[in-house]
């Protein structure tokens, strides 16, 4: 078992407070995590300008060097972890063990945060529109076309309130210390593993572990985080992102509602796509946003959910260690039963069927973690309940709805992919500001390309770009530097 | 460690011999008040003459129930001794309705004047000035604080806070009112630091954060603004955060008295720390005024040490009698200690604190 500690500012500080991290099989103590009280942060944020005058020491263009070395010492080094050592192997096992993801799926999340890190020279680049970095380094300068510019910082350090049951949204904030951007981290409590781990590599990569804080915790934490810090990232539901709504420094990233699209033009051939959709719905345990959650078409959707039903239907639970385990465990006890009940409550509506009856049961209980294995279900409405609905584990209800009526009833869609060559259709999608990722073509929604912002861009959030007016002399002085 | 076997038993018999007095008082009829002595009348036995120690109060007496304290008029509780004298009106708790009430003439100078004794004249000056940030009002602490502090030789500052307005802005979901209430109060109070020399301050924790939060964003600190010894009572101090408290506001510098208490017991003194205690705060009762017992809330039986159960207290003076009451806390039993040769409660927090979300506030 470990000891993990409060990191403040990259200093460990052993809390007298901890949280068990246990296996959600056996029961075993994995690690014990120091617990922050909100008072820590709030006077560690008076030294936050530290974190980025600590980095704004090192060239934008050395820090992502660094990230390189670090991805590289992320995937592949054995690091220091609290009061032991880490290996690649045991991160996964221990993800594994806490969050409910097969082990094969942690391994597979290390290698996106290390294809992340290792491009961060064009995923920066993207995410800047090509800006040169001394640009953002300095706050201001000439772009190539000769228009000055400026890009202030709005914070010297992003705050994130990370989940415990997704271990792929940690993407997010790799492009952050890059930036010039310091962190504090507030991790999810079954997941202290990816934190902990990215913070080794990036020091020991040669980031000033003054840039880092992770401050693990209960809910008032996460709530200090946001109070405190000036722009901050957070993970939640529905709600979260309602209260959220138009709070400028805070990034909401909410459940995803992620929908496969199927034109009038190209729905007579489905069967197509029937892998395509399958691995929408089933990939990486249908547990990120960007899985599918709802197939949309204007007919034949009784026979797409009965072959969806017959594709991922028949699934069963594996043990975590099994490379071909392809759900993940509710951790949480009661969780996947209170799920089941909202689900089952929603197929008593006329017009809702659930499509995945016939495979077995879903909900499998075991001692200490629960299953629900993936469930197709057919709504012959989008007014249904049903019809609009997202859950952590491969669910997707598959729905009738006219395609001109499409874009208005799908509601927000963090990725839809609209199979079509329908280009005027395609014009409406592109328009359509309730979809944020959009694919038109055969795309899985799963599929992302990682030089595309996710739910806006994170420069924008961090920096502003603002006037900057002084003599063309001084200009040219400090930018031919 | 020393033997701790012949001061526990003297501490106990002279609990025994307290608890035989104070209810001969409370249930003789040339002593005794209306309430215990109509009580005695129904209940069908003597206890002036059954009690014969502490033990026989807490296997013949129920529960005191809190109703009482609302439902009587106060003068059901005034002891033949005390009649006719004007008594204090002290409340408890009470954000909606009618709010426990206790009278009292002296106890609670009697409570303050003992609990002086044990502050180190270096952490809490004598002949200076103190100031208090806190629930004033109806309780009875505002008149012990300045008890407390004109006993030691100093005058005290006072600036109030009302928990009842605060726990109803927290219950209805306004935050933002609830820290603007809570602006003003520091306010008011770093106002005070500013301009007038103090060297102790009583507060809640969450308010003891906020004025040094206060004070270190205008470039000072606690210590500073003179402050040398701080009260903190009201609300649960975890290890963690009384180590937060000590470490980080206090700076290690400034005496820490944390303090357990309130209208129907008087104060508990606390065990001071060791590096042992790991931040751990433990309560000792000032018996034999008081005594608390650590219990199964199911069974009533005192837990082993150690244990999480339910805080009940027994109050033991002449001006008022209230046997086996349960707090709304829960705590964990602690063996008796050379100082404090009797039990302690440790780590206290409201009770149930672990299954369900208690309005604490700022208080």
């Amino acid at each position: 078992m470990l000891n993990i500690p409060v990191l403040r500012w990259g200093e460990p500080y052993e809390s007298l407070e901890t949280d068990e991290v246990i296996h959600h099989r056996t029961g075993e103590v994995l690690a014990k995590v120091g617990q922050a009280n909100p008072g820590l942060l709030a006077r560690d944020m008076r030294k936050a300008n530290r974190a980025r005058e600590a980095l704004r020491e090192i060239p934008i263009k050395d820090l992502i060097e660094i990230m390189k070395k670090a991805g590289d010492l992320y995937l592949n080094a054995t690091l220091p972890l609290g009061d032991g050592e880490q290996s690649p192997d045991d991160f996964a096992r221990q993800q594994s063990a806490s969050t409910g993801l097969p082990e094969h799926m942690c391994k597979f999340n290390m290698e996106k945060n290390h294809f992340v890190l290792n491009n961060m020279d064009q995923i920066f680049d993207a995410l800047t529109r090509g800006l040169d970095l001394e640009i953002l380094e300095r706050g201001f300068g000439v772009e190539e076309r000769g228009v000055p510019v400026s890009y202030q910082a709005q914070s010297p350090v992003l705050g994130m309130v990370l989940p415990s049951n997704s271990p792929g949204v940690h993407t997010l904030w790799m492009p952050v210390i890059p930036m010039q951007i310091g962190l504090v981290l507030k991790p999810g409590p079954q997941e202290p593993w990816t934190p902990y781990r990215m913070f080794a590599a990036f020091t020991e990569a040669g980031v000033p572990k003054e840039a880092i804080g992770i401050y693990p915790g209960g809910g008032d934490m996460g709530a200090e985080t946001v109070s405190r810090c000036g722009r901050v990232m957070i993970f939640g539901s529905t709600q979260t992102v309602k209260n959220y709504s138009g709070n400028e420094q805070v990034q909401v990233h909410g459940p995803g509602y992620s929908k496969i699209l199927l034109g009038d033009d190209i729905v007579d051939q489905w069967e197509d796509y029937l892998d395509l959709m399958a691995d929408s719905i089933f990939k990486n345990s249908g547990r990120g946003c960007i899985n599918c959650s709802g197939v949309w078409a204007s007919r034949h959707t009784e026979e797409i959910a009965e072959a969806l039903a017959e594709r991922v239907g028949p699934y069963e639970v594996k043990d975590p260690t099994d490379p071909e385990a392809g759900l993940a465990a509710f951790t949480v006890p009661g969780q996947a039963e209170a799920i089941w009940g909202m689900i089952e409550e929603g197929c008593q509506e006329n017009g809702t069927t659930h499509v995945t009856e016939k495979h077995g049961a879903r909900l499998e209980q075991l001692e200490r973690c629960d299953y629900i294995r993936p469930t197709i279900l057919h709504c012959d409405s989008p007014n249904l309940k049903m019809a609009n609905t997202e859950y952590m584990f491969p669910f997707t209800t598959v729905v009738k709805c006219p395609q001109e009526q499409m874009i208005e009833k799908i509601g927000g869609t963090l990725v839809a992919s609209a199979i079509t060559h329908d280009e005027a259709w395609a014009a409406q999608l592109t328009d359509a500001t309730n979809i944020d990722r959009l694919n038109i073509g055969a795309i899985p929604t799963i599929a992302l390309n990682w030089l595309q912002p996710h739910e806006g861009s994170i420069v924008d959030f961090l920096f502003r770009a603002r006037a900057y007016q002084t003599p063309d002399e001084r200009l040219q002085r400090h930018c031919s530097r | 460690m020393a033997d701790l076997t012949q001061p526990i038993q003297e501490a106990r018999a002279a609990l025994d011999a307290h608890a035989v007095e104070i209810v001969k008082w409370h249930f003789s009829p040339e002593t005794g008040c209306p309430f215990w002595l109509d009580w005695a009348k129904e209940a069908g036995w003597n206890p002036a003459e059954e009690i014969k120690c502490f033990d026989d109060i807490i296997a013949k007496f129920p529960h005191f129930q809190d109703e009482w304290l609302r439902d009587k008029q106060p003068e059901v509780w005034v002891p033949q001794e005390f009649k006719g004298q004007p008594f204090n009106i002290f409340e408890t708790g009470g954000t909606t309705g009618m709010p426990k009430q206790r009278i009292g003439w002296n106890d609670y100078k009697v409570d303050y004047s003992e609990f002086s004794d044990s502050l180190d004249d270096k952490e809490f000056p004598r002949d200076h000035y103190w100031l208090m940030v806190g629930p004033t009002g109806p309780r009875r602490l505002r008149l012990s604080i300045e008890h407390l502090a004109n006993v030691r030789g100093c005058s005290c500052y006072f600036v109030d806070l009302d928990p009842r307005w605060v726990k109803r802005l927290i219950a209805d979901k306004q935050f933002d009112q609830a820290k603007a209430y809570m602006e003003h109060v520091v306010d008011q109070a770093t106002t005070i630091m500013k301009h007038r020399e103090v060297s102790a301050l009583f507060t809640t924790p969450k308010l003891l954060e906020s004025i040094a939060e206060r004070l270190e964003d205008e470039g000072s600190s606690l210590y500073e603004a003179g402050i040398r010894g701080v009260f903190c009572g009201g609300t649960t101090m975890d290890p963690q955060y009384t180590r937060f408290l000590v470490e980080e506001l206090l700076e290690n510098k400034i005496g820490f008295k944390p303090t357990y208490g309130n209208t129907l017991m008087g104060l508990a003194k606390h065990k001071p720390f060791t590096p042992e205690d790991k931040f751990s705060i433990t309560y000792h009762a000032p018996q034999p005024r008081a005594a608390l017992r650590v219990v199964n809330p199911d069974t009533d039986d005192l837990v082993e040490y150690e244990e999480w159960g339910r805080v009940e207290l027994t109050t033991l003076t002449k001006e008022f009698f209230m046997p086996r009451f349960l707090e709304r806390d829960e705590a964990i039993r602690r063996p008796p200690i050379e100082l404090y040769p009797w039990d302690g409660v440790a780590e206290v927090r409201p009770f149930g604190a672990m299954q369900k979300k208690i309005v604490e506030g700022v208080y």
